[in-house]
């Protein structure tokens, strides 16, 4: 069935695109890039400076890059420069999310070191008059028989490496690696501990103005009346607009920031109400296209037919991505052309999309990428990119904009909210005979793709079309276990009730929260041990590999998952990240406190095979942030709305995690297969915490929690909810 | 016009004197190592100390201050670490670093005048700081660190 898909979004026309493997496709590079010259140069010192289109978002992706290219070209990690994100300069490497980084861009900087120590062979072949086979190189340095030795620096001898990449130069094997494997310390690590890292925030460009947005409660309303007046007496501070776009620069920062917390605006009515009430059923009951996922065998009747049946439905809200730097850009815009330093995760569709906003080509604008605050996701980066560029095209002059906190909390595209629906039936075994599982998600990819200016706020509010990805709802929709008949449905919402966005994970966690609950849910119905449970329904080696390794590492106790009273439990969550990438398995210990329905997280153990680990520490880092990060997301996140707008503006209004809620222990394992392929390690490790806990809960008390976040109510509710004890 | 000493040198303020300080410290002094967050003090990624006090710079008001201001870059070097920026070198307590400063000038004011505290109370110090890459169980052992190395 396929229903409307044109919606009016805050005045201009959205269209939804059910093609998310567009993201996925590596684009085609400029010829240039044919060329080691364009990847690299090696200089007189032996320094290596590198292009690459990935950019750090703080996950240490400079440092496991590094590795790789230290390791084809047998020089230092510390040697290396890394020039990330900027568009004049580096390959579009699409952008980075996705944890794809390692896995995509990980063998084409390989080849591309490699290619350049082959070249550097060749240099020292000549040099010292021997045949290529003679060379060796390490440290930076080619070495020939009887002491012959050169630096990279004096091979290149400030020319460069000027050869066509063959594309046949074979990369190191498992045996050979010096570096990848080793946990490297992160090499911008310690500048950040100095305080002398420079992120977006910091640049500065001669003759920059300092610019604020403002924006109304609710979005789309128009500005009826501006109120130049209101701030005549900040001292260079000016009003600049363009339809719905309202701004307010100065030549100081403080003077900005006074005038727009001072400017009076009219609004005038905006085109729909926030959602407000029950948007779990908004969700279920709003327009949307549907896609059948799975369709194996005659699920209906297997339900129908099956001794023992059982149904559940599943919510999680709409989710911050909550940075703790709010988002900032720089732009500066002339007639001819434009400089865009942006924190952007896609520095070259960001570019396309700001040269349609600014009516100019592509090329025309180069866009500097510079690390931000961290963003799981796409946070305010790209808007207030927007919002830099528009801004400095009005005033004429080099615009610097960094939003405030209330910006940031009510204006970043949101995590997208998610509703699930499972049904199964057991055969007389225990086992799953049929499983019917539903989701409603709308969009979770808003971001600049196509060249759109309208997935920009700016962009909106300047009546510029947007166009955005139906992306992100089927992740993990899919469970792993194979059952005899699975129908698996998605139904795209096809408007965002809340403009959302890519977070962490995408759809995967919400979904594994259901699938992963559901199976829970099941075991316990079936009075069998919930990792035996699993292990029942799989078939891949993987995946039961890091099942019985978590089972290992929590010393599990093997029993049916009958939800005993205690108020001290144990559960388990498992998933393969995107069905394709990494597998992960998890098991938390909690202990709640019936009276007060508060829950203490004590121990977290991960087991986690995501192929070749690069840098095993980097992986560490990542798994205990995805830990913590989606347990604060368990626990305590919600973005709260009434009809007259958001309501979540500050850390008070939306909490997060906080030292005093942490677990006691993570405890990790990583399955190393340096023969396997390599994936990444950003995401995956949050998808099976929702389920964990909830897993833990009901082991604990008997109590089934289905709503993202488990809160004290919540969690008395399901108490009161139990039947009596046995 | 306002003076304060900031890592040791004087300088005369030349925004308004209800500017907060770490508007101060970003557009007049150019340091980079406080960081603007929430400007609400809800989150202390703007901590500076102010008579060896964990402070937010955000909510103190460039006029009210008497006493000397020492941000991250005051409190150690490359060369010359401050121990609970060594541990945080050691134990790679660090993911996008937004927080980072905040983490590291609260840790250091703790063990000042706490030099053994009890995990409880090293988390308890920590709460008012926000982390979202999430961090925290690398930041609390960098500080544990620092407090056997130190003690």
């Amino acid at each position: 069935m396929k229903r409307r898909a044109f919606l009016q979004a805050g005045g201009a026309l959205a269209i939804s695109f059910t093609l998310p493997l567009e993201i996925h496709a590596q684009p085609a590079l400029p010829p240039r890039f044919q060329n080691i010259n364009a990847w690299l140069k090696v200089h007189a010192d032996g320094r290596v400076t590198f292009h690459t289109g990935k950019v750090e978002l703080g996950t240490g992706i400079t440092t496991a890059l590094s590795q790789l290219i230290a390791e084809e070209l047998d020089t230092s990690v510390w040697a290396i420069d890394l020039v990330m994100g900027d568009t004049e300069l580096c390959p579009d490497q699409i952008g980075t999310f996705g944890s794809l980084t390692i896995m995509l861009a990980g063998p084409q900087v390989r080849q591309a070191a490699a290619e350049a120590r082959l070249a550097l062979v060749e240099l020292a072949s000549k040099r010292f008059n021997v045949s290529s086979d003679q060379i060796r190189t390490a440290d930076g340095a080619a070495f020939g028989p009887a002491g012959a030795r050169a630096t990279y620096g004096e091979l290149v001898a400030g020319g460069s490496l000027d050869r066509p990449l063959s594309g046949k130069v074979a990369l190191k094997t498992p045996d050979q690696f010096k570096l990848i494997g080793k946990s490297i310390p992160r090499v911008e690590l310690p500048a950040k501990v100095f305080g002398t890292h420079r992120y977006i925030n910091h640049v500065q460009v001669p003759g920059m103005l300092h610019g604020r947005i403002i924006r109304p409660a609710l979005p789309g309303a128009e500005p009826l009346r501006v109120e130049q007046g209101s701030i005549a007496t900040i001292s260079g501070a000016r009003v600049l607009r363009k339809g719905r776009f309202v701004a307010v620069v100065a030549e100081r920062e403080v003077d900005a920031i006074r005038a727009a917390r001072e400017l009076k605006v009219e609004w005038g009515p905006a085109p729909a109400m926030a959602p407000h009430g029950n948007v779990q059923a908004m969700l279920r009951s709003a327009p949307a296209t549907d896609r059948e996922l799975i369709k194996t065998g005659d699920t209906a009747q297997a339900i129908a037919a099956a001794p023992r049946k059982h149904q559940a439905d599943y919510y999680v809200p709409y989710q911050l991505h909550a940075s703790i730097g709010p988002s900032c850009a720089v732009a500066d815009v002339g007639p001819e052309g434009a400089t865009v330093w942006s924190a952007t995760q896609t520095s070259f569709n960001t570019r396309h999309s700001l040269a349609t906003l600014l009516g100019m080509k592509p090329e025309q604008v180069r866009l500097i990428w510079v690390e931000g605050s961290g963003c799981y996701g796409q946070n305010g980066s790209d808007d207030v990119s927007g919002d830099a560029a528009l801004l400095s095209q009005l005033a004429g002059k080099p615009v610097r904009v960094l939003w405030s906190r209330r910006d940031e909390h009510l204006w970043e595209p949101k995590g997208t909210a998610m509703t699930m629906r499972v049904s199964a039936g057991l055969d007389g075994a225990g086992n799953v005979a049929g499983w019917h599982y539903q989701v409603w998600s709308p969009n979770h990819a808003l971001r600049p793709f196509f060249g759109m200016a309208g997935n920009m706020l700016a962009g909106d509010e300047t009546s510029m079309p947007a166009k955005y990805l139906q992306a992100g709802a089927d992740r993990n929709a899919k469970a792993t276990y194979v059952f005899p008949a699975n129908t698996t449905t998605l139904h795209l919402v096809d408007r965002s009730p809340i403009r959302s966005s890519s977070l962490r994970g995408l759809g995967s966690p919400q979904n594994t929260f259901a699938n992963e609950s559901f199976i829970d849910e099941l075991a316990a119905l079936a009075g069998v041990d919930p990792i035996e449970y699993r292990i029942r329904h799989l078939k891949d080696e993987r995946a039961i590999e890091v099942l019985r390794a978590v089972r290992e590492l929590a010393r599990w106790e093997t029993r049916p998952s009958a939800g005993k009273r205690s108020g001290v439990g144990r559960g388990v969550g498992f998933v393969q990240y995107d069905n394709v990438s990494a597998y992960v398995a998890v098991s938390m210990d909690v202990r709640v406190d019936p009276q007060s329905g508060s829950l203490r997280v004590q121990r977290v153990c991960v087991a986690h095979d995501c192929g070749l680990v690069v840098n095993p520490d980097g992986v560490r880092n990542q798994i205990e942030g995805n830990v913590i990060q989606t347990l604060s997301r368990a626990l305590f996140e919600e973005v709260q709305s009434t009809a007259q707008g958001l309501q979540s503006v500050d850390w008070a209004s939306y909490p997060i995690l906080r030292f005093t809620d942490l677990p006691d222990e993570i405890a990790i394992r990583l399955i190393d297969r340096p023969t396997v392929r390599a994936v990444g390690a950003g995401e995956p490790a949050a998808s099976p915490i929702f389920a964990a806990l909830a897993n833990a809960i009901f082991d604990a008390t008997g109590a089934r929690l289905r709503t993202v976040p488990f809160t004290p109510e919540r969690l008395k509710a399901a108490l009161a909810a139990r039947p009596a004890a046995a | 016009m306002t003076t304060i000493t900031v890592n040791g040198r004087k300088h005369t303020v030349q925004s308004p004197p209800d500017t907060p300080l770490l508007w101060v410290l970003i557009s007049e002094l150019g340091l980079t190592g406080p960081k603007y967050g929430c400007g609400l003090a809800q989150c202390g990624a703007c901590t500076v100390h102010l008579g060896g006090q964990a402070v937010r710079s955000c909510s103190v008001p460039v006029s009210s201050i008497t006493q000397a201001v020492v941000t991250v870059e005051g409190l150690g070097t490359p060369e010359r670490p401050h121990p609970v920026q060594k541990a945080f070198i050691e134990a790679q307590a660090v993911q996008c670093g937004y927080c980072t400063n905040g983490m590291v000038m609260t840790s250091a004011a703790l063990l000042a005048s706490n030099p053994r505290p009890t995990d409880a109370q090293l988390r308890e110090a920590l709460n008012g700081n926000l982390c979202r890459c999430s961090a925290h169980m690398r930041i609390v052992a960098a500080v544990r660190k620092a407090a056997e190395v130190s003690a």
